[in-house]
């Protein structure tokens, strides 16, 4: 079906001076029969179009009522953007639908696929209408395809756009709480990292924990970084200068549980290692931290 | 404005003010490194809480009085560093090496008691 729609926007080309120069009808007006023509086929052009929406597999997430429903509305405003040529109204059903069924994991392509097929569907219709007036027909898909293809445009920045503000959203959530700093006895905080940790992130751990170094007091704490599969050569930079800045309000940093990416990225940005006191993993940091804090642990019984 | 220098003991405390000219600096380093010989001191204090900016020339300068201090025979703690001004000073590569650092005045007094403790 592209290809065909290919040969007959190439053949549309060279036909366009044509168009120009006869100014028969004006392109408002071939839109208004157009419009016309849609309205009156509605019922079978909408259901052409949900035909071929499950022939692709589109929209496998929601179910068939559903689809029927949303494309009811779709076919509606796509109708009336085309009539009016504003894009407001179809902007803001877009970005509607798109808040609905982002959650249920409907993908972009999917969202731009509808409406490729819509378009392709309204596209046909219009050529079998005209198939006996080829230069009618050319004069209609004229009008017809650059708004077509600005709806379709429109949809996909919509739903792209939506999606977007979602995944900001979900970020800064993570990011509200991901970054706790623990006491665990007097003088020794916990840092715990879990996740990837990206400049942002490793600036906001950085204020936090020399903010918690002064209102806590603290003299040793413990950066565990278990949870951190591997860090960039900035990041990296950015936990010695964290180490380092510690020092300078009279702490000491023990970081522990370096997993072996990121201890192949500090010898790489050759991290002087006299700075960094580093320990296998969590339970050694602390027990080095309070034996730097004068503290014994010792067991007083067996446990039960 | 120049740096008052206390007396306290065994050690020399200094607090800077906010904004200090290069020259109140030069003239601190001077004042510090005589008095420490001076008044036998074992330990200076330097206390930059009231600091909120901390340019290149303060930076070395705090480094230049440990390190002379040290060849007067004596030991500087410099204490009371702003988070902030921490974490632009690393960034800047200022980062002070082999100079002890302290929260504040009262944990450096505590760590050079627990020094001169030990070598008593």
């Amino acid at each position: 079906m592209a290809k065909r729609n290919e040969m007959v926007k190439e053949t549309a080309g060279p036909n366009n001076q044509v168009t120009e120069l006869s100014h028969s009808e004006a392109p408002s007006e071939l839109l208004r029969e157009l419009v016309s023509h849609l309205r009156q086929n509605r019922t079978q052009l909408r259901e052409e179009w949900v035909g071929s929406i499950s022939q692709t597999r589109l929209l496998t997430a929601m179910t068939k009522e559903e689809i029927f429903a949303e494309a009811t509305s779709v076919y509606d405003s796509y109708v009336e953007a085309l009539e009016t040529e504003t894009f407001e109204a179809l902007q803001a059903y877009a970005r509607n639908l798109s808040e609905r069924i982002i959650p249920r994991g409907v993908e972009t392509h999917e969202v731009v696929g509808i409406v490729l097929l819509l378009r392709d569907v309204l596209a046909r219709s219009l050529f079998a209408k005209y198939q006996t007036d080829f230069k009618k027909l050319n004069r209609i898909l004229d009008a017809y395809e650059p708004a077509a293809n600005r709806i379709a445009n429109t949809v996909a920045v919509g739903f792209v756009q939506e999606r977007e503000r979602v995944i900001r959203q979900q970020q800064e959530a993570i990011r509200e709480l991901s970054t706790p700093v623990l006491q665990v006895r007097e003088r020794l905080l916990i840092l715990p990292i879990i996740g990837v940790i990206d400049p942002q992130r490793a600036r906001q751990l950085t204020e936090q924990l020399l903010r918690g170094i002064r209102t806590n007091r603290a003299k040793v704490i413990v950066i565990d970084i278990t949870g951190v599969a591997a860090m960039d050569v900035t990041v990296a930079n950015h936990l010695v200068q964290t180490v380092e800045a510690s020092r300078l309000l009279g702490a000491t940093v023990i970081v522990t549980g370096l997993s072996p990416e990121i201890a192949q990225t500090l010898v790489t940005i050759g991290v002087d290692l006299g700075k960094m006191n580093t320990v296998g993993d969590l339970q050694g940091g602390i027990e080095q931290a309070e034996r730097l804090l004068g503290y014994k642990v010792e067991r007083l019984a067996e446990p039960r | 404005m120049e740096v008052p220098i206390l007396k306290q003991g065994a050690v020399l405390i200094a607090t800077f003010q906010a904004a200090l000219s290069d020259a109140d600096l030069n003239q601190l380093r001077m004042g510090l490194v005589q008095q420490v010989v001076k008044f036998r001191s074992r330990a200076v204090i330097v206390d930059v809480t009231a600091m909120d900016v901390m340019d290149s020339f303060a930076s070395r300068t705090l480094r230049e009085i440990a390190h002379m201090i040290r060849l007067r025979g004596a030991e500087t703690v410099i204490v009371g560093i702003q988070p902030e001004v921490a974490f632009a000073m690393v960034q800047l590569g200022l980062t002070l090496e082999d100079v002890t650092t302290a929260l504040d005045l009262e944990e450096g007094l505590a760590y050079l008691n627990e020094k001169f403790k030990n070598t008593h």
